[in-house]
This record gives structure tokens, C-alpha cells and sequence, in this order.
């Protein structure tokens, strides 16, 4: 019985103008699962975790060869329209970017108006429902119209992780979610990641083992570019088939 | 390898094409385009209008000492004279006002005075150069006449410059509230150039014992000097065209004296007074001419300042002398 | 011992001369605002602002025909010069690495130092000379022209100042181009932009020279763009250079509005930006 995939990558290389970042990846993603994409600085995880979402070719001489296939459909083919893709693919960054002019409620229904306009009525409710999913409602319900940046760090990025899950995307990408945060603040997002996998397919990059090793249900190991390892996350910590992946996870370097 | 999903609602489909971006794009461009097309336009409308006088008159016309709309003979050496004079008598009286300014306030004023009189400073910049006229017309020169024009031909008229009779509109009166106007200018500049200069000069220079004033006056300012030669510059820049205020005060005359108390006339005024006069083609021809000189000079004035000016915000010292 | 002692004396003097200097440069202010209200404060009754000028050498009237030519004239500078100029400062920071945008930069910084009397020359070569009359429109279109290049300048430069991060996360999020820069970048830089602005707005308001030949002035209300028209700074050069003396008593309250406007307007944008910190804060 194999999981239905909804992301793959054929192939799949990046590069900035002359500097290969990605080495022809290769790999498959399931749907509702979490994946981990874990490696040292500069191991290529980022760049390709920014070519799922067409998000690499904004970047000053981003480009790919190679495919990446949504629900079986290349993402890069011509007349796909990037800004659809991001529709149906969400990235949620480093650090919590909540758009400075506008409140909690604004923030949260900001990818909502993108595919026409929604009734006041349906908005609250996608609102209060994403603000719930991320484990924010609480916290917000009586401030909704206060601005965004009058919360804290962890809440922004709860922010940013339901305005981005409003829209109901079909894949979240998350970029080092927690890598700002503070440890109870991470607890909370390593918790909702876990919820989260129910609805969406999560591909998560982070510098942090442990984390990887307590969220996701299948991690790939990078390395200078390459796909050193892929496999299930219980696996690879405990069986790791390769010798770098094992000098990493076990700390010897990176 | 994959089932076929099963979904509450049809995905987003791929396809589409971004027309939205594209009208955007069109239309920034347009309004990037308008920069070069109105700065071409200008420049060409100048030349094309001052070609009459340029066949009329040739190289004559920076050359020759008559301006007579009657007679039809344009020469323009009073103008230049006029401007020049009156740009760099205002730069030195407002350079060392300027500078003793800037220094004060980064190296010695203390910190909480320091926003508050640099921005009662940059309140002069707003002023409008016609007000600085009217003030010029019935306070300045009313002054200068009774107090400080007697007073240098009393102590300096051996000199040719503080001969002859004082009327009040004079290139002094003009060079004067020229200082003034500049003096903001060359001022905030100079401050933002003073305020690069890392501090490891000055303390450098206060560990081998120099006092405050020489650790400034050594290291510091010679560190920034292209900078401040660049705002300088800029000072020029300003004083070159000024219009208002100059021709209220300077006295409108096409007349090259050696008497600072003497009337005089810069291009910018010239344009200023006699453009709704004139009645003839080659006046006109003439005035556009002018413009164009002054346009000309002007840019080269501020490019060479602007490049100074960059030159020191992007780390390059004119070179410390040491004590 | 003496030689130190010389020196450190040379320093003192030298801080206390620099501290003069300072109070020699904020005199003229303080003089020049003193005058103005001494001397222009009075004249400011209900009239000043209503009536239009009296015939030539009679007493009171005011300059009403004058603040609406400055409102048509500068509102109608704008029209033109705010689209544009901000336009093309979001060109200049959105595609900065482009040819266009390098030249118009560079331009722009041409175009600021360009003596405004220049620029009057040309708005008469261009509009004025064509037409064969004089107009406020030509005065709005010279006035356009100074203002252009202010706000692409400031524009441009708050819009770089937004973080990167930002028009990421709108297009993370499936935003197109052109939603990211008006509703996340533009909205973002807005309060800057509304101070550049401003601050474009007080300084042509106040220039007399490139509307001496454009719009020429006028005693009378009018206001239709397409003659001759009045404005508060042909009013002050007109009446100060005049041969009466209500004439000139007019020119100090006029004056006096003039700067008074002015400041406000640079009050006003330096308020605006600081609230955005304030609110960031």
C-alpha cells in the first residue's frame, strides 16, 4: 500500500546564475505527512524548499532544470502562472513577517481576497477557524482589529502560519519556522505542525535534529547540493544508511 | 503510483496568464519614462531656442560687455562676472559659518541641543527666496548701508572693493543673502560628512594628546575633506541659480565695477527681470541662451559635488595629515 | 609646560568661537521671522484673506484672487507631477537594477539641482510661446516639472527601505506583482511618501521664478487655468518691488501666510513619519 504522493521532484537542479545549489533531486513527498529536509548550512534544503513554491526564481539568478510535480502536474511548465501555485502551495518564513498596516484580522484574510471576493460573513468565519487551526484564537479573539505587530514573536509566527493555512493551500513549506523563537514558542509550532498534517502536506526544513526527528514522518538528509538519504524519519535516526548521514545526526559535524 | 485525489473542492488550476502584472509594469515605466523625456525635451527646447543668438553673436556673446535690447547687441560678461562674483563672496562668508556650524554641532555641542539647532538651521533652507527678497529689500539693506558698508570703506577703503558710492543694491547685498541661503545647505551636508568620519580619528589623535580643537582640525576634517569641498560645492550650486532673492537685492545693472557696493547682475536675474519685457526675438533668443549657459554650469556645479560627496560616503578619505 | 598651556587655551577659544557661529547662523532666522511678523501680523484681518486688491495706490483690500491662483495652481502641479513622480520612484526602487531606472535616477538628481528659473524658461518655450498667451496651466506644468523629481527621489528611497521579507511573504502567499507593491510595499512606505510629498508640495508653493512667465500674475480672481493667474509668491515680488506703500505692507502679510503655510506643511510631514514609528515601536 503506498501513501498518495503529492509533491515530487524529478531531477530536480538550482541554481543561482552560475552556482549549483541543488544537484539533480529526486525525490517524493506524501500527502498529509510531514517532511523533514535537514543538512548543514548551505547543503541546498532552503533553496530547494523555495523551488517547490516557485518562490527560488524571484531570487537574483534563480533558475531550475528538472520537475516539480503537483499532484502530477509539473509546477514549471509553461503557462503554469506562479501566483496560482502559491495559491495552492504556502510557504511560512523564518522569521514571523505579519504585514505591519494592517491588524490580526487583516493579516490572517490577506491571502483570502487573492481568488475573488469571499462575503464578509464566509471571511470571519475562514478567520476564526485558520486563527483556531494555529492555536491563536484564544489569544487574539478580542483584539482582532489591533495591529499585528503588538504581538509576540511566537504569536506573530502563529499569525503567519494561519494566514497562511487560511486559503486552505494543499502543501505548507515551512522555512526554519522556529529557529527565532524561543523554546516554549517552539513547542507550541512543533505541536500544530503535528494537527496540521490531518489537513495539508508539510514539508519542513530545519537545522535543528531533534525537531526533525520529533514532527516529521520522513526526513531527507542534504548535503553540498546532494540527496544524501531519504527515507522514514524513525529510520534514518536510527539506521542511517549512509556514513555522512550518520556523522551529521550524530553531531560530528555540520 | 498516485490514486486520484478525492477533494471538497476543485484545486486552483495552474494555468493563467498575469495581464495585471504586465498593465502595472506598463504603466511605472511610463512614469520612469517621463524623467529622460522631459529632461531631453528641456534641454532641447533651450538649444533650439537660443540658436538665434548663438548665429547673431557666437563666442562674442560670452565676450562682449553690452547687453541693449534697442540695439539689438547681446554680451553677457557682466552677467558671468556678476554671478560668479556674487556665488563665491557669498561661499566665503558662508563656508566658515558653515563649517564652524557643523564641527560645533558633531564634536562639541552637547548631544540633546544638537537636533533642535540643526533643524532650526534646515528651517532657513524652507524659506522661500522671494520672502528672503522682500526681507532683503527693506531690512538687509537698510542695514548693510547704515552699519556695515561704511564701516569696511572706513577700514578697508585703500581697497578698490570698498570704493565709490553706496547705494544699497549692490553684489554685496546680493552676496550677503546668498550666504544665508547657502549657508543651510552646506551646513547639513557637511554634518552628514563629519558624521562618517569614524571615530577612531579623532580618538586616535586625542591619545597622542592633542586637544579637542586639534584632534577636529587635524584629523577629523582632513578625513572628510573631499566630502566638504563636495558640500561646498553644492553651496555653489545653489548660489549659482538663485533668482529672487538675488534680483531684489543685487540692483539689475549690466555693469562690471570693481566696488562691491556697486550695482551688479547675474544671469539668473537677467531672466528673471527682463523676460516678460522683452520684445524682440533675438531678446528672447538671448534670454533662452542664457538659461542654457547657466543650466549647463549648474549641472556641472552639482555633478562635480555630488561625486565628491559620494566619494567620501563610500569610505574613501581624502587622507589624514597626522599631527 | 606654556606651549600646553597655549593650546589648550587655543581649544577653548576655538569651541567658544564655533559656539558663536552657531548663534550668527540661527540670527538671520530669528530676524527674518521677527520682521515678518512685526511687520505683516497686523495687516492679517478677515479682508487680507476675502477681498481682492484695491485700485493701484488706494489702501486696504487683500489678496484673495492670490490663494486660490496658488491652490489651482499647485493642486493643478500636482494632478500631474504627484502620478508621475511616484510612479516612476516605484519603477526606480521595483526594477532598480535596469537601465531606465539608473538613468532616471541619475536624471532626477539633474533635475533638482536645475535652477527653477530654468525651468520656467522652458514651461514658457514649451506651453507659454505656443499658445501665445500666458496661463496658469503653463505655471502648474513648471511647477510639475520641480516637483517630479522630489518625490520620485523620496519615494524611491522608502520603498527600498521596506524589508525584503515582506513582498516575500505577500507572494508566498499567491499575490501577483503589482498587489504586492500597491497593498504590501506601497502601504507599507506610505507615511514616508506622504512627508516626501509634503515636503514637494512647501517648496513649490513657494517659488516665485518659474511662474513669473508662465503665469504671470494677475489683479484679478480668476479661475480659469488657461490665462494669466495670481499666486501668494508673484503677489509678495510684485508688491514688495512696487512703488506704493500699502503695496508693501501687503507683501510682509503675504509674506508672513506664505512661510506660515510652509512650515505647516513641514511640520506636518516630519509628523507623519514619526507616527509610523511610533506605531512600530
Amino acid at each position: 500500500m503506498s501513501a498518495m504522493i503529492r509533491l515530487a521532484t524529478d531531477k530536480l537542479t538550482a541554481m543561482y546564475g552560475k552556482f549549483t545549489a541543488v544537484k539533480s533531486a529526486t525525490l517524493e513527498f506524501g500527502a498529509n505527512q510531514v517532511h523533514a529536509l535537514i543538512g548543514p548550512s548551505g547543503c541546498g534544503k532552503s533553496t530547494f524548499l523555495r523551488a517547490l513554491n516557485r518562490m527560488h526564481e524571484m531570487s537574483e539568478g534563480g533558475w531550475i532544470t528538472g520537475r516539480v510535480l503537483l499532484d502530477g502536474t509539473d509546477i514549471y511548465a509553461r503557462g503554469v502562472n506562479p501566483m496560482q501555485l502559491r495559491r495552492r502551495v504556502g510557504m511560512v518564513f523564518q522569521r514571523p513577517t505579519p504585514f505591519p498596516t494592517m491588524s490580526v484580522f487583516d493579516n490572517v484574510s490577506a491571502g483570502l481576497r487573492v481568488n475573488g471576493r469571499p462575503g464578509k460573513a464566509e471571511i470571519r468565519e475562514v478567520v476564526e477557524r485558520a486563527l483556531r487551526r494555529a492555536a491563536l484564537w484564544e489569544e487574539v479573539k478580542d483584539r482582532l482589529n489591533t495591529s499585528a505587530l503588538a504581538l509576540s514573536g511566537g504569536q506573530q509566527q502563529r499569525l503567519c502560519i494561519a494566514r497562511t493555512i487560511a486559503p486552505e493551500p494543499e502543501v505548507i513549506l515551512l522555512d526554519e519556522p522556529t529557529s527565532a523563537l524561543d523554546p516554549q514558542a517552539t513547542q507550541r509550532i512543533e505541536e500544530l505542525v503535528f494537527e496540521l498534517k490531518q489537513d495539508f502536506t508539510i514539508v519542513i526544513v530545519t537545522h535543528n535534529m531533534q525537531q526533525a526527528a520529533r514532527v516529521s514522518d520522513t526526513t531527507t538528509f542534504f548535503y553540498l547540493g546532494q540527496v544524501i538519504e531519504h527515507g522514514a524519519t524513525r529510520q534514518m535516526f536510527t539506521a542511517p544508511k549512509h556514513d555522512q548521514t550518520e556523522a551529521y545526526i550524530t553531531g560530528r559535524f555540520g | 503510483m498516485s490514486d486520484v485525489a478525492t477533494e471538497s473542492a476543485p484545486p486552483v488550476a495552474l494555468e493563467g496568464r498575469n495581464w495585471g502584472d504586465l498593465a502595472f509594469r506598463g504603466v511605472l515605466t511610463a512614469g520612469a519614462l517621463a524623467v529622460p523625456l522631459l529632461m531631453g525635451f528641456l534641454v532641447w527646447e533651450l538649444w533650439v531656442g537660443s540658436r538665434m543668438a548663438v548665429e547673431e553673436f557666437g563666442f562674442g556673446f560670452v565676450t562682449d560687455s553690452v547687453w541693449d535690447p534697442v540695439t539689438g547687441q547681446f554680451g553677457a560678461v557682466p552677467l558671468i562676472f556678476g554671478t560668479l562674483v556674487s556665488s563665491f563672496l557669498a561661499l566665503l562668508i558662508a563656508v566658515p559659518l558653515s563649517l564652524g556650524v557643523a564641527i560645533f554641532l558633531t564634536e562639541f555641542a552637547p548631544p540633546r541641543i544638537r537636533q533642535p539647532i540643526a533643524f532650526v538651521i534646515e528651517l532657513l533652507a524652507a524659506i522661500p527666496s522671494v520672502v528672503y527678497g522682500l526681507w532683503g529689500i527693506f531690512v538687509l539693506i537698510p542695514f548693510l548701508r547704515a552699519t556695515i558698508f561704511p564701516f569696511l570703506r572706513g577700514l578697508f577703503g585703500f581697497l578698490p572693493f570698498f570704493q565709490g558710492p553706496i547705494y544699497g543694491p549692490s553684489m554685496l547685498s546680493a552676496a550677503v543673502i546668498l550666504a544665508i541661503m547657502v549657508m543651510p545647505y552646506i551646513m547639513s551636508v557637511s554634518r552628514e560628512v563629519l558624521l562618517a568620519v569614524p571615530p577612531s580619528q579623532r580618538e586616535a589623535a586625542l591619545a597622542l594628546g592633542a586637544t579637542r580643537w586639534e584632534a577636529v582640525i587635524s584629523a577629523v576634517v582632513p578625513y572628510a575633506r573631499s566630502g566638504i569641498i563636495g558640500a561646498v560645492i553644492l553651496g555653489l550650486g545653489r548660489a549659482l541659480g538663485e533668482t529672487m532673492a538675488v534680483t531684489m537685492v543685487i540692483g539689475n545693472r549690466h555693469e562690471i565695477a570693481a566696488s562691491l557696493f556697486a550695482p551688479g547682475y547675474t544671469m539668473a536675474a537677467v531672466i528673471a527681470n527682463e523676460f516678460t519685457e522683452a520684445a524682440t526675438d533675438i531678446h528672447f533668443s538671448a534670454l533662452t541662451l542664457v538659461a542654457l549657459v547657466l543650466f549647463v554650469v549648474t549641472v556641472l556645479v552639482n555633478a562635480g559635488a555630488r561625486f565628491l560627496i559620494w566619494r567620501v560616503s563610500k569610505g574613501r578619505p581624502a587622507g589624514g595629515r597626522g599631527l | 609646560m606654556n606651549r600646553r598651556v597655549l593650546r589648550h587655551w587655543m581649544s577653548n577659544v576655538m569651541v567658544v568661537v564655533m559656539a558663536l557661529s552657531v548663534l550668527l547662523a540661527v540670527l538671520p532666522l530669528l530676524w527674518i521671522l521677527g520682521t515678518l511678523v512685526l511687520k505683516g501680523a497686523s495687516s492679517l484681518n478677515g479682508a487680507f484673506f476675502t477681498q481682492m486688491p484695491a485700485p493701484a495706490g488706494e489702501t486696504g483690500g487683500g489678496v484673495a484672487h492670490a490663494i486660490v491662483g496658488t491652490l489651482m495652481i499647485v493642486g493643478q502641479a500636482c494632478l500631474f507631477g504627484l502620478p508621475i513622480g511616484i510612479a516612476a520612484g516605484i519603477y526606480c526602487a521595483e526594477y532598480a537594477g535596469t537601465r531606465l531606472a539608473k538613468g532616471a535616477r541619475f536624471l532626477a538628481d539633474v533635475m533638482n539641482g536645475t535652477p527653477s528659473i530654468v525651468v520656467g524658461v522652458f514651461a514658457w518655450t514649451w506651453i507659454v510661446a505656443k499658445q501665445q498667451h500666458f496661463s496658469g496651466f503653463a505655471g502648474s506644468a513648471a511647477l510639475a516639472m520641480l516637483m517630479v523629481p522630489m518625490v520620485m527621489r523620496t519615494t524611491e528611497e522608502l520603498i527600498t527601505l521596506v524589508p525584503h521579507s515582506l513582498r516575500e511573504a505577500a507572494l508566498a502567499l499567491g499575490y501577483s506583482r503589482w498587489r504586492t507593491s500597491l497593498s504590501v510595499v506601497l502601504r507599507t512606505a506610505l507615511p514616508g511618501i506622504v512627508t516626501g510629498v509634503l515636503l514637494a508640495v512647501a517648496r513649490i508653493a513657494g517659488e516665485t521664478a518659474p511662474l513669473l512667465f508662465t503665469a504671470l500674475g494677475s489683479q484679478f480672481m480668476s479661475t480659469n487655468l488657461n490665462q494669466p493667474m495670481a499666486a501668494l509668491p508673484l503677489v509678495v515680488f510684485t508688491y514688495a518691488t512696487g512703488p506704493y506703500e500699502d503695496w508693501h505692507r501687503l507683501a510682509w502679510a503675504t509674506a508672513l501666510v506664505l512661510i506660515v503655510v510652509v512650515f505647516l506643511l513641514s511640520v506636518a510631514a516630519r509628523l507623519a513619519t514619526r507616527q509610523r514609528f511610533d506605531r512600530q515601536g
